[in-house]
Parts: structure tokens; sequence; C-alpha cells
């Protein structure tokens, strides 16, 4: 098998094009499905039993099945309802573009929202107590140290789910949004070189995650200085030893 | 000589339980200004639970806590317990009541400086640049000004500690509650939390201290409160109390400190 190099230019021109589709679906449904993990989140970690049940439902269903099957729900079984044909969320719901939305987002918060959920955990009960002791209103404490922990601590996990997000927009194509994978399935059928063409297509989707990787870590670097070390020294070591120059010599007086 | 002074501080016959381990049995304490005062006990005998009730980090079951005059109004639940009937004036207690922590709790995303301006910023509502000179002139008194944009990973235990404490002073508090403020440190690393304790003590600052140090207790407070079994065994001046004039218990539990500081 010979190159075919105008082919291949070609082929990516093509799948470029259906970029901006693709990225469109994921900003989307990353913005829309982050908002609602966090409605998802906040009920999960209720006290009131009939919120919690709701989330942990929500989590199980919207975890725990196919993501295609959940689109194919949205796209060809909600316009089964003459009650939804009729709602003002048809005009919505009638797109094939924004039900993929829909379902990717509905999916991503279900994922998004346990990962917060590990990120909340993670908290030390003691700082909450550090700020409560200082007076601190529950919702200053919630924005000022718990909300910059979990973030912290959700960031490594929610970078995956980002990756994942971008694969899963190859499922809309299935609900003719023609998107990278779509196009690349358009110049199969009409060529027969699967090869090409899907080396071409997962090379952007590789590109795009690249990208989203190093974004996210780059986010989770600036935010977490006081994990790193100083100077790239280890400073556990150097701290004891200013610590032992600073130690005062009448402590012993009040310690005897 | 401490009868002078107004009441700075009170807790009324606090009780409280966790299931069905009634850990504090009515325990009262009053402290006036400058007092400082040494809470000591084994393990188990109620004594940081005690100095929890006082800043509600644990709802008393019974009991009434007074800071200057003003008391944390209490409601009854349908269960009978208690609960913190105004939310907002928990927080403006709270805000009156530096604590120091066993574990430290220095906030981990913040620097040395910004976890002793966040409280006055954000609770007090203080100007930024006030907030800040302020809070570098407590890191000095503390000896920690050239750590101020460390973060707490960065620093040894003893100096988190200190940060703590300049974290609490940041706030002005009426009284400042130490729940074992040297328990979680090394031996060598007491002695410079201790200097700093002594420092607010000798200021005339209102201080409840639980803690283990027999020497802080002895020589630096000039009341000490004996806890066993969620009851108060013996109360009274150090030097009556050092001195024998107190319940065999608490010359149990001092001797066996004792023993365990020569080893």
């Amino acid at each position: 098998m010979t190159i075919d190099f105008e082919f291949l230019g070609d082929t990516l021109s093509k799948l470029l094009a259906a970029v901006p589709t693709t990225l469109g679906l994921f900003f989307a449904s990353l913005l829309a499905g982050g908002l609602l993990s966090l409605v998802v989140v906040a009920m999960r970690v209720s006290r009131h039993w009939l919120p919690n049940r709701f989330a942990r439902g929500y989590i199980l269903v919207f975890r725990g099945s196919p993501l295609m099957i959940q689109m194919f729900l949205v796209y060809y079984g909600l316009g089964q309802f003459q009650a939804i044909r009729d709602s003002f969320a048809w005009p919505i719901l009638r797109a094939p573009y924004a039900c993929a939305i829909v379902s990717l987002a509905l999916c991503t918060a279900g994922y998004t929202a346990e990962i917060i959920r590990g990120g909340l955990q993670s908290v030390p009960h003691g700082q909450i107590e550090a700020a409560l002791a200082c007076g601190m209103s529950r919702w200053t404490v919630l924005r000022r140290i718990i909300a910059p922990i979990t973030l912290r601590h959700a960031l490594p996990a929610y970078s995956t789910e980002a990756v994942l997000l971008i694969k899963s927009t190859a499922l809309a194509s299935l609900v003719t949004v023609w998107e990278v994978t779509g196009v690349a399935q358009q110049i199969i059928q009409r060529t027969y070189r699967t090869m090409e063409v899907f080396i071409c297509a997962a090379l952007i989707y590789l590109v795009l995650n690249f990208i989203v990787v190093r974004a996210l870590g780059m986010l989770e670097k600036k935010l977490s200085p006081h994990l790193r070390d100083r100077n790239g020294a280890a400073p556990k070591k150097a701290a004891r030893q200013v610590a032992n120059e600073a130690t005062v010599p009448d402590a012993h007086q009040i310690d005897s | 000589m401490q009868t002078s002074a107004a009441i700075a501080l009170s807790a009324t016959n606090i009780h409280k339980s966790f299931g069905d381990a009634h850990v504090l049995k009515g325990i009262s304490l009053e402290a006036h200004q400058g007092d400082v005062i040494s809470i000591l006990g084994a393990s188990g005998s109620g004594k940081s639970t005690f100095l929890r009730c006082i800043n509600l980090l644990e709802t008393p079951d019974e009991g009434e806590v007074r800071l200057a005059g003003e008391t944390i109004e209490m409601k009854r639940a349908r269960d009978g317990r208690l609960h913190p009937g105004n939310r907002k004036q928990v927080d403006r207690i709270r805000s009156q009541l530096g604590m120091v922590f066993q574990s430290f709790n220095l906030w981990s995303h913040m620097t040395v400086l910004q976890n002793v301006t966040e409280g006055p910023l954000r609770v007090q509502k203080r100007a930024r640049a006030e907030c800040i000179e302020e809070a570098e002139q407590l890191l000095t008194k503390v000896g920690l000004y050239d750590k101020r944009d460390a973060y707490p990973a960065h620093l040894s235990g003893g100096q988190q500690q200190r940060v703590a404490i300049a974290r609490a002073l940041a706030m002005h508090p009426k009284v400042m509650l130490f729940d074992e403020p040297t328990s979680a440190l090394d031996p060598e690393l007491v002695g410079e939390v201790l200097r700093v304790m002594r420092a607010l003590a000798e200021e005339g600052r209102t201080m409840l201290v639980v803690t283990h140090e027999m020497g802080f207790a002895r020589h630096v407070s000039n009341r000490v409160m004996f806890l066993h079994q969620g009851q108060v065994d013996a109360e009274g001046t150090p030097e009556d109390l050092f001195n024998g004039r107190c319940s065999e218990r608490f010359q149990q539990f001092v001797s066996s400190h004792h023993s365990r500081a020569a080893n």
C-alpha cells in the first residue's frame, strides 16, 4: 500500500472542517454537565433522604447505562411523546445537535458529581473547623475553604473525565451530527479507505486531548503551589533545620 | 486579685454525651479578664470536648456559655437537645474566641500570610492593607515574618502552630482557646510554641489551655482545673494544687506525668 498524500491532505482538511462541531459539542456539554453536576452533588451530599436518593438514582442510571442508548433515547425516544412535542423544549429536542449535547451533559454530570464528591470528602475536617472557629458563615466556609480545596483534589480526575467526554462526542455521529467521526464515516462510505481516514480522525482526537490535558495540567500546577517543593529541594528537612535554629534557649524553663 | 477583674467568659453546667458515653457531666468555669487557666486531665476525661463546647464546635446538651456578658442563645429541639438559636450570633461569638488546635488546621491552599489575613478580611471585613500590615506584625511576633509567603506544608509543626496562633490573634479575640497546642509536636519543637504562649499570658490575655505540659500549667497559668471522667476533680491555683493541697487523683496524675517526663 503506497501513501497517497493528496488523499490524506484532502481527508484531513475535510475532517478539520468538522472540528468546530466536535469542539462545540464538547464545550457545551462540559459547561452544561458541569453546572448540572453541582446540582447533583449538592443533592448527593444532602442529609435529607429525598434529594439524596434522587441523586444516587441519577448517578446509577447515567453511569450505569451505555451513553449510546441514552443518546438514542433522547433523540428517537422523547419525540414519541406528544406532550414533549408540544412542550417548550421541542425546538431543542428536535435538533440532533442539541440532543447530542443534552445526552452528553446528562451523562458527564453523573460522573462529574462523583468526582466532586470525592474531592469534597478529601477536605480535611480540621480545616473546616478552623474556619468555623474564626466565625466564618457556612457560605463563606464553602466558598473560601471547601470549594478551593475540593477543586484542587478533583482536578486530576476531572481531566480524565474531560478526555472521555471529547471521545464521547464521537457518538453524536449516530444521531446524525456531522462531527469528526461522522464526517470520517461519510468519507469511508464513498472511498472504502478505512485505514487512512480513521487514522486521520484518531490523530485529531489525540491532538485535542493533548491540549485539554495540558491546559488542565497547567491549571492544576498553578493552583497547587503548596504541593510542589520550593526550589526543588526537600522542603521538610530544610524547614526542620530552620526551626531548630529558631528554638529559644529559655524554652526548657517552661518545659521543666 | 482575680475577683477584681471582670468576667470574660463563663461556662455553666455543661453536659455532653456522644451516644451512650456521658463525656461531660456538668462542668462550670469562670474566667476573669487576664486569667490563664490550664485544663488538665487524662485522655478521655472530656477536657477537649469541654473546650469545643465553649465555641460550639460541639453543641452542649445542657448548659450555658457567656462571653463578656453575652449569653449564647440556645433552642431546645423536639428531641430535648439544645441547638444554637441564632447562627449569626454563634458566628460573631466565635470570631471573638481565638482557637488553636492540636493539629494546627492551617488552610493548606493559602500562604502563611493569607492564613492570617483570611479571618479579618472575610469575617470582620476590614481593609486589606490594614489586615496585611497587622498580619505581618503578628508574624514578626511569633518569629515567622520571613515565612509569610510559604505554604503550611513547607513548615515544621512548631512553625505551623505559631502561624495558627498568629491567625487566632489577628481576630483580636477576647479569649483564646488552646486545644492541646503542643501534643502533636516533636519534643524539640514544643518549646518554641510554649514561649509564644507564655508571652501572650504575660501580655494579660485571657486564655484557656487544654494541655499536658505540666511546666506550663504550674509556672504560666494562674489557675488549674483538673477533669476526671467528665467532672471537675480539683480546681485552684497552681501553688495549691501542685503543692499537694488537692485530690489524691490529681497527685497521681501529676506524678505519672513526671515519671514519663523523666524517661
